[in-house]
């Protein structure tokens, strides 16, 4: 077997691990709001939440209507398609977080 | 595999294999031999990097040598000097990481072969690999300031790198034991140095110490540069909070210091002016760790120059590079963006071995820092990789507001503690 087609048969045999490579995005966001998306203290979760409130919250900072000590200058560094595949991968997660 | 089934077919088999029985996977893997992925550092890059890699690439076997058998971070040490943490709360533990199946020894990466790819270990062993993730970190380049060497700092700490936490103790200590009325001085390096906005939030905790403590002494920063990271910021919190305690003195107004006396704590500028200090913090010019250099790594400027999107060595093809390390400007060497190029480093590293091309890049960084106990101030970058350099994302990130903002103040100091217990929890945990 060639060791492309190994790693790839590897890869969909572990659905979870291969949804944790897709958005490298999205593994910015685990700085500050908690490993698992949880949150941490003064930091909300992510994970669980709905896609669409995600990828709202994140459009609006975006765009300054929406005010916040820091996530409207970390919003306007990120793309849409960026910041839908953040909002699908952290939606997916359960609420919470996971490993 | 039948040479007649399509690929298509194969991965189907494969898919429905995997259904069926997902454990079957790491033995086959281990049949076909696994691939072995050496990380060595196990700082904020490399515990990243090993925890990411157990996570997201579960068929990478993940050795990690690190000498130190907890390791101390860099940042939150300035809470340490300020008195607000104590050394047990910047100290990580590396079970967590070989609860998820890391192989964690330590030892010292004397050498390293990347043509064999090997690594020999001061202990005796060598340990082969096929891809491997270096985050050694800096070394501090004794000598530059003439009269600081490794002994000096036995008398004039550096705490810059914390090894297993006595620098930033000695420091400490120096402080708890200085007369009030006393003069702190700090000798600051030019770019590019680990952590810019380090030595800054350094005098404020320092600061913030005394004015409880020994509210008569003075703090004595002397740069060997013109401007430095949020410097608004932290002038505009240092006035507010300390009022004149604080005399900070570029470069052009002969802030380098260029000798050391350690007996004397003497600390001569470019213009042969010497201040004599009660205690003195030297943080010296820097390059990549050693064992970046030894391994033929680092160009002349003494950091490893690497490819932006895989952080692959120009010099090294099979390791890749991360952390204070590498040549990664515009970027700052943090410990945020050594966990967030870890994953892509590891992400690269896996695509690689699979003969696929890595994949899409974009970096990202915090850095939050205290000026006071309820103070913080914040810079955020973003950045994306070229095929030759890496690029700040336009009209994105920057540091905090300037103004009375104290709301923005109390919640970026909150925004930090959550910060360091979250990206701590995400390398070591």
């Amino acid at each position: 077997m060639r060791p492309a087609v190994l790693g790839l048969a590897l890869a969909l045999a572990f659905p979870a691990a291969a949804a944790a490579q897709a958005p490298l995005a999205a593994q910015g966001c685990l700085g500050c709001h908690g490993a698992t998306g949880a949150g941490s203290a003064a930091i909300p979760g992510l994970s669980g939440r709905p896609a669409a409130e995600l990828s709202a919250a994140m459009l609006a900072f975006r765009a300054n209507e929406r005010p916040g000590p820091i996530m409207g200058r970390i919003a306007r560094g990120y793309t849409d398609a960026e910041i839908a595949a953040m909002a699908a991968h952290f939606a997916a997660l359960p609420a919470g977080g996971s490993r | 595999m039948s040479s007649t089934l399509s690929r298509r077919g194969f991965l189907a088999t494969a898919v429905a294999a995997a259904a069926v029985a997902p454990l079957a996977a790491p033995s086959i893997a281990r049949a076909q031999g696994a691939a072995r992925l050496l990380v060595v550092g196990g700082g904020f890059g490399g515990a990243s990097a090993a925890r990411f890699a157990r996570i997201a690439y579960p068929w990478l076997e993940v050795t990690l040598v690190e000498p130190q058998r907890s390791f101390v971070t860099c940042p939150y040490g300035n809470l340490v000097l300020g008195g607000e943490r104590k050394m047990a709360d910047i100290t990580h533990s590396f079970d967590a990481l070989r609860a998820r199946g890391v192989n964690v020894v330590h030892d010292w990466v004397e050498g390293i072969d990347p043509v064999a790819k090997t690594a020999r270990l001061r202990g005796g062993a060598t340990l082969g690999y096929d891809r491997m993730i270096l985050s050694p970190g800096i070394a501090l380049r004794w000598g530059a300031i003439e009269g600081y060497d490794e002994a000096a700092s036995a008398l004039l700490p550096h705490a810059w790198v914390p090894g297993d936490g006595t620098q930033t103790s000695l420091l400490r200590r120096q402080l708890e034991a200085m007369d009030d009325g006393g003069v702190v001085g700090l000798a600051i390096p030019g770019n590019p140095f680990r952590c810019p906005p380090g030595p800054y939030e350094r005098i404020s905790m320092i600061a913030h110490y005394l004015k409880r403590h020994k509210p008569k002494s003075k703090i004595l920063a002397l740069d060997a540069k013109d401007a430095f990271s949020k410097q608004g910021l932290f002038q505009d919190g240092w006035k507010q909070l300390y009022g004149d305690m604080i005399e900070w003195v570029p470069l052009s107004k002969d802030g380098k210091v260029v000798r050391v006396d350690a007996a004397s704590r003497t600390l001569e500028t470019e213009f042969g002016v010497k201040h004599q200090v009660a205690v003195a913090n030297i943080i010296p010019p820097q390059s990549a760790a050693r064992i970046a250099i030894a391994a033929g790594l680092a160009d002349n400027s003494g950091w490893v120059p690497v490819n932006p999107r895989s952080f692959e060595s120009r010099a090294a093809p099979g390791i890749h590079v991360v952390g204070d390390a590498n040549n990664g400007a515009p970027m700052p060497k943090s410990g945020f963006i050594a966990n967030n190029t870890a994953k892509q480093a590891v992400a690269s590293a896996a695509a690689l071995l699979r003969g696929e091309t890595p994949p899409e890049a974009v970096y990202f960084n915090t850095c939050y820092s205290h000026v006071g106990e309820e103070y913080g101030i914040s810079i955020v970058g973003i950045f994306r990789p070229t095929d030759t350099a890496i690029v700040e994302v336009p009209n994105s990130g920057g540091v905090s507001p300037r103004g009375d903002l104290p709301d923005q103040r109390r919640a970026e100091a909150a925004y930090a503690d959550a910060w360091y217990a979250s990206i701590t929890q995400d390398a070591w945990g």
